[in-house]
């Protein structure tokens, strides 16, 4: 077997989501090989070839695969991943746009999110919003899969000495432009790679008194999430959603601070390894899962909790 | 313009899925089924492009089975203007469902192609990225805004870092995210209009669409469960448990 693993990378570095990918790759077993198509992404390239495991590392550098637009990506996946038995990337947001169209493209029906690797045809996913798992066998020659993140730990990122590749096939389809992107900035760990992640929801009553999450996250080293009804709120913004159709956490450690818990919050963040809540809402289900549930005023509790930390 | 406003019947979001005894399948049994909440939000985003003059008219398509026609039904009641059920009792993936649509839109050929980002029961995430790689256009996934501008839609897109804008030729496949817009509700008097409104059934059979699966579910199954915890007197408590216990912080 052989594996093609799409990098996810910002031109200049590799992102760490890709590690999980190369984990999944080798728990199917094969040759494993990264695709990098950028422009100018010689460092993430670099980077790729350092990651253990990894056989050669192909690198598509052209301006038409700036920004991941799925139109130009898509078809050179296509093209690439004809020579493979398996073609794998993990499921952020850009995998989770692309991939399915190089499917498409392929004639495949993709498996999105696996969390399990069963064998080399056969994987478990989690449908209905986490709470089933299904185990699923595919008859597609070219096995097209995107890897739930926490559901594999991260690869070593260095150790190995892959060979670099250039391609020179270019895809340009001319049909999307980027025009612009509006990235928060942030100190704190990146949400879905932290040890720590504390969210808030509605319970926070706004925006501002997100600043007491904010304060006991640098505390803590943490990252900051929220529910999806504090981003409909307005408080935070989207990037920072928790859950079913946002960004899927498990952190060693989880607390949720005026989150009452609904189903699709906690498909995003129940596989974490410890879970507080803070909810003076002493029925609210968020505490069915909860290790340690703290039944109080979260304006109470919270300027507590950062004074004795 | 024309809008083409894709649909699916799916288990409701505030039903609790559970594994058959026999872990076949899920059970759905006597189960509250609904309008996919995604595809609702494209639904509306139509319905106001309409009524901001920029769309002429919405077709609005549902793949499944014949109670779709209920899930159709809705989305002329939100103000569609004629649906179309092609009508499958498979359970169709993706891929088929895909290719469904894109025989639809090689009649219809629409401008914009608006569904939701996913539907809430296989969570796949996958349909409009394959139907915008078969029509050969652009595509928008995860939306939150909108907004035509001449022969282009300039879509602002929710992604991980935060939000992407993205300009695209027409014709082009946009999928929405949450916060696109908020639904409004079907009025009485809508509800009974859409009663009267055109509603076509076809079938993947006459679209000339293969249909055959490429995945089979072996099973399923309940996730780990999370043992019960236990409920801290006060934040001191908390404290020494997690430093002592959990040993996370």
């Amino acid at each position: 077997m052989s594996i093609l693993i799409i990098a996810e990378h910002d031109n200049s570095s590799l992102k760490p989501a890709t590690l999980n990918s190369v984990t999944a790759a080798q728990e199917i077993g094969g040759d494993i090989d990264i695709l990098v198509a950028g422009s100018d992404c010689q460092g993430a390239a670099d980077q790729a070839a350092l990651v253990a495991g990894v056989n050669r590392v192909l690198v598509a550098d052209d301006a038409a695969y700036d920004n991941s637009l799925a139109e130009n990506v898509a078809p050179l996946i296509a093209e690439v991943g004809q020579g493979y038995s398996h073609i794998l990337a993990t499921a952020t947001t850009t995998a989770k746009n692309i991939m399915p169209r190089a499917a498409a493209l392929l004639d495949v029906q993709a498996i999105s999110e696996i969390s399990a690797v069963v064998s080399g045809d056969t994987f478990k996913r989690p449908i209905y919003a986490g709470n089933v798992i299904a185990t699923v066998q595919s008859s597609d020659a070219i096995k097209l899969l995107t890897v739930r993140g926490t559901a594999f730990d991260a690869a070593s990122a260095e150790g190995g000495s892959a060979t670099i590749e250039a391609l020179s096939s270019s895809h340009s389809a001319g049909i999307s432009q980027f025009v612009a992107e509006e990235v928060a900035a942030s100190d704190r760990p990146e949400l879905t790679a932290a040890k720590i992640v504390i969210s808030g929801g509605r319970g926070m009553a706004n925006g501002d008194n997100f600043d007491m999450l904010y304060g006991l996250a640098d505390k803590l080293g943490a990252a900051v999430g929220a529910s999806r009804a504090a981003v409909d709120a307005g408080f935070v913004p989207n990037d920072m959603q928790v859950g079913q159709t946002g960004k899927i956490v498990a952190p060693d450690l989880y607390i949720a601070v005026g989150i009452s818990g609904a189903i699709q919050h906690l498909a995003g963040m129940k596989d974490s390894k410890v879970i507080v809540a803070i909810n003076k809402d002493e029925e609210a289900p968020i505490f069915s899962v909860a290790d340690y549930g703290l039944v109080a005023d979260l304006f109470a509790a919270l300027p507590e909790l950062d004074s004795s930390i | 313009m024309k809008i083409l406003v894709a649909v699916k019947r799916v288990v409701d979001y505030n039903v609790k899925v559970r594994p058959k005894s026999d872990g076949t399948d899920v059970d759905l049994a006597n189960v509250k089924m609904s309008i996919n909440p995604f595809c609702e939000i494209a639904v509306e985003e139509a319905v106001r492009l309409k009524e901001k003059g920029v769309a002429t008219e919405i077709v609005a398509v549902s793949v499944g089975p014949q109670q779709s026609q209920e899930q159709l039904r809705t989305a002329l009641a939100l103000g569609a203007d004629r649906a179309i059920l092609v009508n499958s009792d498979d359970s169709l993936e993706p891929l088929a469902i895909a290719k469904c649509l894109k025989a639809v839109c090689d009649a219809e050929s629409p401008d914009i192609v608006l569904m939701g980002k996913q539907a809430i029961d296989g969570d796949n995430n996958q349909t409009g990225q394959m139907l915008a790689a078969l029509l050969g256009c652009g595509q928008a996934t995860f939306a939150s805004e909108l907004s035509v501008d001449g022969d282009k839609i300039n879509v602002i897109r929710e992604v991980d870092g935060g939000l992407q804008t993205l300009a695209l030729n027409l014709p082009a496949v946009v999928t929405s995210d949450l916060r696109l817009n908020e639904p409004r509700y079907a009025s009485l008097p809508n509800i009974m209009k859409a009663k009267r409104k055109p509603l076509d059934t076809t079938t993947p059979a006459d679209l000339s669409v293969d249909i055959s699966p490429r995945t089979s579910l072996l099973g399923v199954e309940l996730p780990a469960q999370r043992q019960a915890g236990i409920k801290v007197d006060d934040v001191a408590m908390l404290v020494d448990k997690l430093k002592n216990e959990a040993k996370v912080i």
